[in-house]
């Protein structure tokens, strides 16, 4: 699988609320509170489980101006910390929800 | 600065009602001695109702969410609402007796992802708590939906009222909430009636018992700097505020009526004739709320315990002005501390008492 395979969709096992340009998240796991700014919160609403991660990062270099390959850093970064913490899905298909 | 400080502070910047208290209902099947609510008033929000609430305070930016009541689970449209509650992505508190939790209930609660059940728990004798709830039976029910919970996964809380009829028992529940592999937490603070009636304060502890309560070291992890009068007395004192209520926290009630906290009964609007955004924002008890700093009190303002007290404006506002004084979180002050209320600020305590100079 490429990265550019993948698609993302929230957890239902979270609680979420944008607070102004970043977004609240506690997994019900764990209760861990995270708070994502701007950027991730772009990646984070577009999570749908449809929309491949290749379009998401396309659309956060657009909106931020942000080159591809620091982009894709941060955004694999992010993906992986809160998959760690059960908030968001991963899968190489679409994802139903 | 932690993280829930920092959104905190943001949400009270933004004016975001970050935590909201919805009570789905006031009837209930317990009849606590100290209750403060009225059974029997007719009225609630339909389901539709409490779901058109839930969104506006999704839309309104609100986070943590307890609902509670009354006892919740006596809607039989409880868990619609919960779930509702959940697909809207709130971090939702249930605050329940739990007598009509069994195990598939409590499955239930691990399914839609509660994040706690809190439940109170008078004392761990039989005799003392039913003869408090009224409901004979009820302890035992009550500890047999905490293992259900358990059992399930669910984060359970009990909160241990204290009275004067079961403050000697607060050790045992304590330990048997350790038993249960429940948190604990001790609550001396008993809220007058919502109508005014302030007879049922009578059932507090005693100023004594207070006392030991703040200095015995089974309820406080570190007395010593708990009961240590901290900080001085400086601008940023007095350009603070009491509490949330009105800043960050709402209460709505199963009739629709707004307020800043469910002891803060201050009718700020109705949101079956208003938005909840609308009386959020425009309501003039909210506004004139807001506009009360620690400056503005004319008695704490120039009290010693001003830097550490607790002060409840809901409770002052039920002793007749959200200015002045609450006079139970004065008397926890005093436990607290040991020193007397009211006494004038010494000059020097708005300035440090040692000052090093270093060349």
């Amino acid at each position: 699988m490429t990265p550019a395979d993948k698609y993302l969709a929230k957890s239902s096992d979270i609680a979420a609320r944008v607070l102004g340009d970043e977004t609240i998240i506690m997994s019900s796991i764990d209760s861990t509170l995270f708070s994502l700014n701007a950027t991730a919160t772009v990646i984070w609403q577009a999570a749908d489980g449809k929309t491949p991660l290749a379009r998401i990062i396309k659309n956060v270099c657009e909106e931020f101006d942000v080159a591809p390959e620091r982009a894709w850093k941060d955004a694999e970064e992010l993906i992986e910390k809160l998959v760690e913490h059960g908030i968001l899905l991963v899968s190489d298909h679409p994802i139903q929800q | 600065m932690g993280l829930l400080e920092a959104v905190n502070r943001k949400a009270t910047e933004m004016r975001v009602p970050l935590s909201a208290h919805l009570d789905i209902t006031w009837r209930c099947n317990e009849r606590c001695v100290h209750c403060y609510l009225d059974h029997d008033l007719k009225g609630e929000m339909s389901t539709e109702e409490i779901k058109d609430v839930l969104r506006q305070l999704a839309e309104n930016g609100t986070f943590f969410l307890a609902i509670s009541g009354g006892e919740p689970l006596l809607r039989r449209d409880c868990f619609e609402i919960l779930e509702y509650a959940r697909s809207l992505r709130f971090n939702v508190k249930l605050k329940t007796n739990a007598v009509m939790i069994g195990a598939k209930e409590a499955a239930r609660l691990k399914q839609l992802g509660i994040e706690q059940v809190q439940i109170s728990i008078y004392s761990n004798r039989p005799e003392i708590h039913d003869a408090i709830t009224k409901l004979p039976g009820s302890l035992r029910r009550t500890l047999d939906a905490i293992r259900h919970l358990k059992a399930n996964g669910v984060k359970v809380s009990i909160t241990n009222v204290l009275m004067r009829s079961n403050v000697t028992d607060a050790r045992d529940v304590k330990q048997l909430a350790k038993e249960l592999g429940v948190s604990f937490v001790v609550d001396p603070t008993i809220t007058p009636k919502l109508n005014g009636d302030r007879s049922i304060l009578d059932l507090g502890i005693s100023d004594k018992e207070l006392f030991d309560l703040f200095h015995d070291e089974e309820f406080v992890d570190n007395v010593g700097e708990y009961c240590a009068p901290t900080g001085s007395i400086d601008d940023d004192v007095l350009d603070g505020y009491s509490c949330s209520a009105g800043h960050t926290l709402c209460y709505v009630s199963p009739f629709g009526d707004v307020y800043p906290c469910v002891q803060f009964p201050m009718p700020c609007g109705n949101v079956r004739t208003q938005s909840f955004g609308e009386i959020w924002r425009e309501s003039q008890a909210l506004k004139s709320l807001r506009a009360v700093q620690v400056r503005d009190l004319p008695t704490c303002s120039s009290c010693s315990h001003v830097p550490y007290c607790s002060r409840c404006p809901g409770l002052a506002y039920m002793e007749g002005d959200m200015r002045g004084p609450s006079s139970s979180d004065c008397a926890k002050s005093a436990a607290r501390t040991g020193s007397e209320i009211g006494a004038p600020i010494p000059a020097l305590l708005s300035s440090p008492l040692i000052q090093i100079r270093l060349q």
